[in-house]
C-alpha cells in the first residue's frame, strides 16, 4: 500500500484468510462429511477428521444417483450448449457486422431483445413448443381449415395432426438454449473493433467472405471464444429449470437434477455422506473448467468488449 | 440508420451509424441470411412464439382440457393481484432478493478490498475465491441444507447454541427463508468478488497516493475515493444480483424447501412453476409470467440506461 500500516496489514491478512475459509467452508465441510461412515455423519457435532469411506460413498452415490448416465447427459448438454451458442452467435455476428442488408438492424434488435425473455418467464408456452415443434404449423393448419379442404378433396374425413416432440431428448435439452443475445452482442462488439484494413486486404487478395471468416476472424476471436467457453459451459452444466421441465425419463436427466434423489428424506436413514459425495462429484467439472481457464474467464466476465 | 435502437435513445455507441456499419463489407445476396438463419430460427421458435403465446394465454381462460378458450380481458391479472398468496409471494421475493444482494455484495466487497490491500499472493487469493462461481445454485442448496439441518447441521448447531433459537427450517418459515438466503448469497459472493477486484484495480494509484500525502487515513481514503469511484461497478453488480436472486435461485428453492413451509419461501419464479406446471392453472401462470417479463424488461432497460456497455451474463 501507500504508507506503512503494519497493524492494518495484519488485520487485512487475518480478515482475508477468514474470508477465504468462510467462503470455502461449505465445501470443506462437505468433503469431510463425504469421507465419513454414516454413524459419524449423524453424530452431533460431526468429527472434523476425515475418514476413509470416501470411495465407498462416491460409489454409493454413483449407483443411487444414477450418476454414470446423468453425468454423461450433463456433459453432452453443457458441451452442446457451449458449442451451439458460440457457433450460432459467431456466424450471426459475422452476418450483422460484415454484410449490408435490409433487415440487419431488425435482426440484431430482435436477437438482442431475447435478453429480456429468460426461460423462467415463459415456462409453459416454451414447454408446449418443445412438446410439439410443429405447433405453430398446426395452428395455421387449423386456422385455414385445411383439414376440411383435404377431406373434401379426398372425399372422406381425414384428420391430419402435425407432431414433433423434442421432450426427453438431447435436442430438447440443447436447442432451445443455444440462442444467445450476450454472445452475439459480444462478438459483434469485438468485430467492430477489428481494423477495416484487414477486411480490405483480404478482399484485395481475393478472399471470399467465408475464407476471411475462417482465416482471419476466427483466429482473432480466440480469446473471446475461450472466455465464452468457460461461461457457457458453466451455464449449461448448471441449468436446472429447463431440464427439470422437459425430462421425465430418468435416463435423460442431468446430474444436477439427479442429486435430488440423494437428499435423505425425513424418515430415511440420514445418508448425508452419500448425498454430499455425489454433490462434490457433480460440481467438480465446472469448477475445474473455471480454475484451469481462469485467466480468460475473468477477462471475459469483467470486460466483455475487449 | 440514425435511431436504430430507439429503446436506448441513440445514446449508446452501438446505435450510431458510424460504428454499426463497417465501411468495407462483403456483398452477397443470400450468404448473410444463411449465416443469421440458425439464430433467427431458434429465437423465433423458442423465444418469440412462446412469449406471444404467453401473452395470449394471459388474457384467456381455457377449460382444463385446453379445447376451448374465451377472451376475458385482464381478468387473470385482476385475480392475480387480489390473490393474497400472490401478494405474499411478491413480498417474500422482495425481501429475499434484497437480503441476498446485501449479504453477497457486502461480503464480496469486503473480501475484495482486503485482497486488493494484500500486496502478495493476489493470484492465489483469486483462485481460492473464484471457484464457487461454478457451483450450481441447486448444489449450493444441498451443501447448505446439510449445514443448516435441524439435527445434524453444524451451522444450525451453532445458531441454536449461540442465539438460543429453536432452529427448525422444516416447520418455521423464517428459518427456511434464512436457509435459502444463505445458500443463494454464498454462491454469488465470488461473482461479486471478481467484479469488485477488477473495479478496485482500475482505480488509479496516483489518486490514492495523493490523498495519502494529504494525510487521509486508509479508512477515509476508502470512503472518499474508493467507494465513489467504484460506484458504477457497485451499481452494475447490484442489478445483476437482483436478476440472479429473482430468476436463477429456482434451483435453490426447489432443492431446499419447495416453496414451503406454508408458502414461506414461495418466491415468484417458483410460484409460476408450481401454479402452471404442477397446478395446471394456465391463465394464472401465464399472467404471472407476463408480470415477471415486465419486471425483467424494466430492469434490463434501467440497467442499459445507467450502465454503459455492460452486458448481463444470464445466458
Amino acid at each position: 500500500m501507500v504508507e506503512k500500516t503494519p497493524i492494518l496489514d495484519i488485520f487485512t491478512y487475518v480478515f482475508l484468510i477468514t474470508g477465504i475459509i468462510i467462503v470455502g467452508f461449505p465445501v470443506i465441510y462437505a468433503i469431510i462429511a463425504a469421507t465419513l461412515p454414516i454413524e459419524d455423519v449423524c453424530r452431533v457435532p460431526m468429527p472434523l477428521i476425515p475418514g476413509d469411506q470416501f470411495w465407498v460413498n462416491i460409489k454409493a452415490a454413483w449407483e443411487k444417483g444414477n450418476l454414470g448416465t446423468n453425468l454423461l447427459n450433463s456433459f453432452i448438454m453443457a458441451s452442446g450448449i457451449t458449442l451451439g451458442k458460440i457457433s450460432v452467435s459467431l456466424l450471426g455476428a459475422f452476418s450483422i457486422v460484415y454484410f449490408d442488408y435490409r433487415f440487419r438492424t431488425l435482426v440484431f434488435v430482435s436477437v438482442f431483445c431475447t435478453l429480456m425473455l429468460p426461460v423462467e418467464v415463459r415456462i409453459l408456452p416454451t414447454y408446449e413448443m418443445a412438446a410439439n415443434l410443429l405447433g405453430p404449423l398446426q395452428h395455421l393448419w387449423n386456422v385455414l381449415h385445411l383439414n376440411g379442404l383435404v377431406s373434401w378433396f379426398a372425399g372422406h374425413t381425414i384428420d391430419i395432426t402435425l407432431e414433433w416432440s423434442i421432450l426427453d431428448s438431447y435436442t430438447g435439452l440443447i436447442l432451445p438454449l443455444i440462442a444467445s443475445a450476450t454472445c452475439t452482442f459480444l462478438f459483434r462488439q469485438f468485430f467492430l473493433t477489428i481494423p477495416e484494413e484487414l477486411c480490405e486486404a483480404a478482399k484485395m487478395d481475393g478472399a471470399s467472405a467465408m475464407t476471411f471468416f475462417r482465416k482471419i476472424l476466427l483466429p482473432l476471436s480466440k480469446t473471446n471464444i475461450a472466455a465464452l467457453v468457460v461461461i457457457e459451459f458453466v451455464y449449461g452444466w448448471n441449468q436446472y429449470l429447463w431440464p427439470l421441465l422437459i425430462t421425465t425419463n430418468p435416463k435423460m436427466t442431468t446430474a444436477v437434477i439427479g442429486l435430488q434423489h440423494l437428499i435423505p428424506a425425513a424418515d430415511d436413514l440420514p445418508y448425508w455422506n452419500v448425498a454430499l459425495a455425489g454433490s462434490l462429484l457433480v460440481m467438480l467439472p465446472p469448477i475445474l473448467v473455471v480454475l484451469f481457464m481462469q485467466r480468460w474467464f475473468v477477462k471475459g466476465l469483467v470486460d466483455p468488449d475487449k | 440508420m440514425g435511431n436504430a435502437f430507439p429503446v436506448y435513445g441513440g445514446k449508446r455507441c452501438f446505435v450510431n451509424s458510424e460504428t454499426m456499419i463497417k465501411r468495407s463489407v462483403f456483398s452477397s445476396r443470400t450468404l448473410p441470411y444463411l449465416l443469421i438463419l440458425p439464430q433467427i430460427v431458434v429465437t423465433l421458435t423458442f423465444f418469440y412464439w412462446p412469449a406471444v403465446q404467453g401473452l395470449i394465454q394471459s388474457v384467456m381462460r381455457s377449460d382444463p382440457f385446453g379445447q376451448h378458450s374465451t377472451f376475458i380481458w385482464f381478468s387473470n391479472f385482476v385475480t392475480l393481484f387480489t390473490d393474497p398468496l400472490y401478494l405474499k409471494s411478491i413480498g417474500i421475493t422482495l425481501f429475499f432478493s434484497m437480503s441476498v444482494a446485501t449479504v453477497s455484495i457486502s461480503t464480496g466487497l469486503f473480501i475484495a478490498t482486503m485482497a486488493n490491500r494484500a500486496l502478495k499472493a493476489k493470484a492465489v487469493v483469486r483462485t481460492l475465491l473464484i471457484w464457487p462461481y461454478a457451483v450450481a445454485p441447486a448444489i449450493s442448496g444441498i451443501l447448505w441444507l446439510f449445514l443448516l439441518h435441524p439435527s445434524y447441521g453444524v451451522v444450525a448447531l451453532a445458531i441454536k447454541r449461540w442465539f438460543g433459537v429453536d432452529w427448525n427450517p422444516v416447520l418455521r418459515g423464517s428459518d427456511a427463508m434464512f436457509m435459502i438466503i444463505m445458500a443463494s448469497a454464498w454462491k454469488q459472493i465470488s461473482y461479486n468478488f471478481v467484479f469488485f477486484i477488477a473495479g478496485l484495480q482500475a482505480i488509479p494509484k496516483s489518486l490514492i497516493e495523493a490523498a495519502a500525502i494529504d494525510g487521509a487515513s486508509p479508512f477515509r481514503r476508502f470512503w472518499t475515493i474508493t467507494v465513489p469511484l467504484l460506484s458504477p461497478t457497485l451499481f452494475f453488480v447490484t442489478v445483476m444480483n437482483i436478476i440472479y436472486s429473482f430468476f436463477e435461485t429456482f434451483g435453490v428453492v426447489h432443492m431446499m424447501t419447495q416453496g414451503g413451509p406454508g408458502g414461506a419461501t414461495n418466491i415468484l419464479v417458483y410460484k409460476v412453476y408450481q401454479d402452471g406446471f404442477i397446478g395446471l392453472n394456465m391463465g394464472g401462470s401465464a399472467a404471472q409470467s407476463i408480470v415477471l417479463m415486465t419486471l425483467i424488461i424494466g430492469v434490463t432497460l434501467f440497467q442499459f440506461k445507467y450502465v454503459e456497455k455492460k452486458v448481463q451474463y444470464a445466458g
